[in-house]
């Protein structure tokens, strides 16, 4: 046997202060409201700092500071926006480790994947954003878009700094002042990215950082001084916000939940579809809206591709998140865990089979294995509803017009996955999916320069790339 | 106790740029540089049409790594030039100023919009494809991409006047798509564009992305227009006679050609994407749709 | 001797209809896969754990024009005992040499448990006939080689001539009678991925106890997908067919933290099982010296100099 000894990243190089207040106009501040809120690592349930909660009369200071800057960073040249965002990806880029190691103590990531996933994402959006701003007139949007105001931006725990840079950046790029909410139970990386904003002299009140739970997000998308809201979270929250925000000029941009479909042919590239399951499911232990949380396969290798599927998650490593190897880490939450303890139950009391592989599980801290249920169909719960965990659904087709049909079938439309190597029925495939996103012979890629987002109750408006930009628009 | 004496200075030895090293003419031929007013600044190479061969030859290596590297890597790079340039202002302010005869302040002036103009087009790397492609809905069970594609090597004749901002506004479009480059450097001017190729040599950019040669436009340029590996030429910078003999050179192997601007330009003004359109090709892809 | 799966080469057709009928191999996925392992982070006991297991599977290799009797004896003093200042160094697990120097290698190991292998077949380029190939291979064998590198005919292959390839192996093999046959797909001359997998099964089917990526004379020569790929290869074939066949990259593995990189390849590949040297061979020369030295470095707590390892 070889056993991988030990190899954590040491969590020196971060520097949590034991409590945080918000960040109003360029300048750390006291919550109006005795309100606090304990940050805990998921891994261990050890808490990490205490942070302001905020509350309408702390949201309304924000949004203000964000309008009093408004009128001096929409009216500076392009260039000069270009610049500070710029710096903020060189300081993101120099304080890589640290930010990695941070978010992966507040979330339970594995290092691994804040490494070199997150982090490298999280510079490159916003260096790509940077590159926009002098560059507006050439996107298509007219000769001379203007920007909006003050952006309302509400961000869940999944991938806490990368979603707060989708947010910021394009917001920022086309000249509009933010006021960001971080999900609950993972602000740490946003309060360091403040501090970032501090370090690059970024002009007070451009960005402003406010942390609480539901309420406060509330506060703030209906904040009358708020121009444009952007959210990113469940369907059934995005529905509340569309709701509260009928009758008004704010914009809307949503990135909702997902359930989505991997479909796998039998002439796909068999172990390269195997590594794009795991990937597309267990990847951020599942806690991705656009996971490929029902694999479609075709029926006449079902049982090779999961006799694989099986072997190769016998050889995923759960555990701390801060070693090196691992694969799989904390569930954010305990809430989540419930959730996904449930559904899991549910599938199994509906009648599918469980299987997880043999792994496991530290004392402490929220987990939950590496889980794959078979024998589904459509009706489940497990097959139609959103688990936001590892947990993988395998559902099985005979023919293309099938797979697209199961596919479909779901009010989501965020992502789908294709696995074959016959480059024209992957077009076909693509053209007939009712999703915001299409990988082919991949899954849960990410980049900048490429837009995102869903169809249907997945949301509406695209984060990255050219068509990013147009949410921040007055277009 | 003698007198202490005026510290004698060393002076720079300003050779060509090509294939990332820093060798002499292989004519060993050099002239004389002088500043606006007359004053010796310094010997620089005179380059021979073998060294615009050898720096075809470097551009052509280099350009299947350049052109392969990705759109962001690309822009990074270009960054990273900027940052390097930014660093060396009081060098490039102090050569500016001597080569074109403005003050000091506008000297630096003039560099800070040469640090900004390769920061526009640093951001230019990831986006050209999305402002140019496009996806056509052609009649028929079709995918249909089109995306732009760099051109290849690219001979850059950089103009007189504008020994910095005008060089790097010539450079910078042409390389940040993916084009490898061969440039004669302003004639009369040539040492801010060797300080430069020091600025380019330590900024991760490849060797042979940037061949810069210095010596006589009239002398170089006809041998670039008429090399049969190269795919394209910038004449910004060639007298209207040169421009012509070049012009007829590049038509023998149909390099894409950008003529030499009717007015005189303003490098300040908002250079637009026409200096990179100039050498881009458009690919178009198709694929059946079916199962 | 028949070998499983032996009737797909009945006849070329059938052979190529067996070999483009292996799932396709995507060049990004396995690229990203080899890379994602890659950045496995081995430490401490397992680091010790790793550099020796690396140090029992190298194939010491000396394959030059200029090679001399003495430059192998000196060579196979190296394999028996890398460290002479540690005697807890293991011995390496075989020489690599060519067939006009097995009689010297042999003599020089004799005893010492490190096997003999040799070259073969007008290694590295192939371009000879098959009588040429098989009389050196028995030439080797006869002069006490226990293990033969034999190369595959990449011309034929990517002619689509897979039969002649396979008969090659196959008569090579029984050239081999007793010793061990290694199959040198030549990976960086087959270019696809697919070609690799294909290669693989090829050189299984032929009744390859080893394959091994490349000669080293062609670049690139090992890299970790290509060795992905035909980890894949071996684990199918043996749940295929029962049958287990060893893998052997070689070529460009210079450093510890290579060699540790393709350990962690097999083992989260083809499994613990193969991390045996009966079953993984690392095929190196400069290699030993850098596990040596990081051996050192991981025992005194000091970086270690290369004056300090002999060079043989």
């Amino acid at each position: 046997m070889f056993e991988y000894a030990p190899a954590p990243e040491s969590r020196d190089i971060v520097d949590i202060r034991p409590s945080y207040g918000l960040f109003i106009n360029g300048e750390w501040v006291e919550p109006q409201g005795e309100g606090r809120h304990k940050t805990v690592n998921p891994a261990t349930e050890e808490v990490l700092a205490e942070v302001a909660w905020a509350g309408e009369a702390d949201v309304d200071r924000a949004v203000q500071a964000a309008a009093k800057a408004f009128p001096v960073w929409s009216a500076m040249p392009g260039a000069e926006r270009a610049k500070y965002l710029f710096r903020i990806a060189r300081i993101i880029q120099e304080r890589a480790r640290e930010l990695a190691v941070l978010e992966t103590l507040d979330n339970g990531k594995p290092i691994r994947e804040s490494r070199d996933v997150d982090l490298p994402l999280v510079a490159a959006h916003f260096f790509y954003y940077a590159g926009w701003a002098d560059k507006l007139a050439y996107a298509g949007f007219g000769p001379d878009p203007r920007p909006l105001g003050v952006a309302g931006q509400v961000i869940p725990w999944n991938f806490p700094l990368l979603m707060l840079a989708w947010k910021i950046a394009p917001a920022l790029a086309c000249g509009n002042t933010v006021v960001l909410k971080p999900a609950e139970t993972t602000p740490l990386t946003a309060l360091a990215f403040a501090d970032i904003c501090r370090q690059a002299d970024l002009p007070a009140g451009v960005v402003n950082i406010v942390t609480g739970a539901g309420e406060t997000g509330a506060a703030l998308v209906n904040h009358p001084g708020v121009d444009k809201v952007a959210f990113t979270g469940s369907t059934e929250v995005g529905r509340l916000i569309a709701g509260s925000l009928a009758g008004t000029r704010k914009k809307l941009t949503l990135e909702l939940g997902g359930k989505a479909a991997n479909i796998v042919f039998e002439d796909a590239p068999l172990d390269q579809a195997v590594e794009g399951i795991v990937n597309g499911i267990f990847f951020n232990q599942g806690h991705v809206c656009c996971a490929g949380s029902r694999l479609l396969v075709q029926e006449s290798i079902a049982a090779d591709l999961l006799e694989a599927l099986k072997r190769r998650l016998g050889t995923l490593r759960l555990g701390d998140p801060l070693d090196k190897n691992t694969d799989i880490g904390a569930i954010n939450s305990a809430e989540q865990l419930a959730r996904i303890r449930e559904l899991s139950e549910a599938g199994e009391a509906e009648g599918a089979e469980r299987w997880s592989p043999a792994c496991p599980i530290p004392e402490r801290g929220y987990w939950f294995p590496p889980t794959v249920f078979t024998g589904v169909a459509q009706s489940h719960r497990i097959a139609r509803e959103e688990i936001f965990g590892p947990v993988l659904s395998v559902l099985t087709f005979r023919t293309p017009a099938e797979a697209v049909e199961k596919a479909n079938n779901t009010p989501y439309g965020l992502s789908a996955g294709v696995w074959t190597e016959k480059g024209s029925r992957m077009l076909w495939m693509a053209s007939r999916l009712r999703a915001g996103v299409v990988w082919s012979n991949t899954f849960n890629r990410f980049d900048p320069a490429s837009p995102f987002g869903g169809y249907k109750e997945s949301g509406y408006g695209r984060e990255g790339g050219r068509h990013g930009l147009e949410a921040y628009l007055a277009v | 106790m003698s007198e202490r004496t005026e510290r004698l200075s060393v002076r720079k030895t300003y050779k060509l740029f090509i294939g990332g090293a820093f060798p002499r003419s292989e004519s060993g031929r050099s002239y004389v540089v002088t500043s606006s007013k007359g004053d010796f600044l310094a010997n620089a190479a005179r380059a021979s049409r073998k060294d615009a061969r050898d720096a075809v030859s470097a551009a052509r290596k280099a350009f299947s790594g350049w052109s392969g590297a990705t759109a962001y890597n690309r822009g990074q790079i270009l960054y990273r030039i900027a940052e390097m340039l930014e660093g060396r202002r009081t060098q490039f302010a102090s050569e500016v100023a001597d080569a074109d005869g403005v003050s000091a302040k506008k000297a630096g002036e003039l560099v800070d919009a040469a640090v900004d103009r390769l920061v526009w087009y640093a951001g230019w790397s990831d986006k050209i494809g999305a402002v140019l492609g496009s996806a056509n809905p052609v009649a028929g069970p079709y995918f249909n991409l089109s995306s732009p594609e760099p051109t290849g090597v690219v001979a850059v004749v950089a103009p007189p006047a504008g020994p910095l901002l005008g060089l790097v506004s010539v450079i910078a479009p042409v390389i940040v798509t993916g084009n490898t480059c061969v440039v004669v450097a302003s004639e009369r001017a040539p040492l801010p564009a060797i300080t430069l190729a020091e600025v380019l040599a330590t900024s991760d950019l490849p060797g042979g992305v940037v061949n810069i040669l210095t010596g006589s436009a009239a002398e170089i340029a006809p041998w670039l227009a008429g090399h049969m590996d190269v795919n394209g030429i910038d004449l910004t910078g060639a007298d209207p006679e040169l421009a012509v003999t070049c012009e007829e050179l590049a038509a023998e192997n149909l390099k894409r050609v950008l003529r030499p601007p009717a007015d005189r330009v303003d490098w300040l003004a908002d250079p637009g994407i026409g200096r990179m359109t100039a050498f881009l090709e458009t690919k178009t892809v198709w694929h059946p749709i079916g199962i | 001797m028949t070998t499983p799966l032996a009737e797909v080469a009945s006849s070329p057709s059938t052979l190529r209809a067996f070999l483009h009928g292996l799932p396709g191999v995507d060049r990004v996925g396995a690229d990203a896969r080899a890379a994602m392992l890659g950045t496995r982070s081995i430490k401490t006991t397992a680091k010790k754990q790793a550099i020796d297991m690396a140090i029992g599977m190298v194939d010491l290799t000396t394959l030059e024009g200029a090679d001399t009797p003495g430059k192998v004896r000196a060579m196979c003093a190296k394999a028996v005992r890398p460290d002479p200042a540690d005697a807890s160094v293991p011995p390496v697990a075989a020489v690599c040499v060519y067939p006009d120097l097995v009689a010297t290698a042999v003599e020089a190991l004799a005893g010492s448990g490190v096997k003999v292998a040799s070259v073969a077949t007008s290694f590295p380029s192939g371009r000879s006939s098959l009588e040429v190939k098989v009389a050196e291979t028995s030439l080797a064998v006869a002069a006490g080689a226990a293990e033969i590198d034999m190369v595959i005919d990449r011309g034929a292959f990517l002619a689509g001539d897979y039969l002649k390839v396979y008969e090659e192996i196959v008569a090579t093999k029984e050239a081999c009678a007793d010793a061990h046959l290694k199959v040198i797909l030549e990976t960086g001359e087959l270019a696809t991925y697919d070609n690799v997998r294909r290669a693989s099964w090829l050189a299984m089917i032929a009744g390859a106890d080893f394959i091994k990526t490349s000669t080293g004379k062609v670049s690139p020569a090992a890299t970790l997908p290509v060795t992905l790929v035909m980890l894949e290869a071996v684990r199918d074939f043996l749940a295929a067919t029962g049958r287990k066949v060893g893998v052997k990259p070689a070529g460009g593995i210079r450093t510890t933290k290579d060699a540790i990189k393709y350990l962690v390849l097999v083992n989260e590949t083809a499994g613990p099982d193969w991390l045996d040297p009966d079953w993984f061979r690392l095929g190196a020369s400069s290699l030993l010296n850098d596990l040596l030295m990081q051996r050192q470095k991981m025992a005194t707590g000091r970086y270690a100099g290369p004056d300090y390892f002999t060079l043989d």
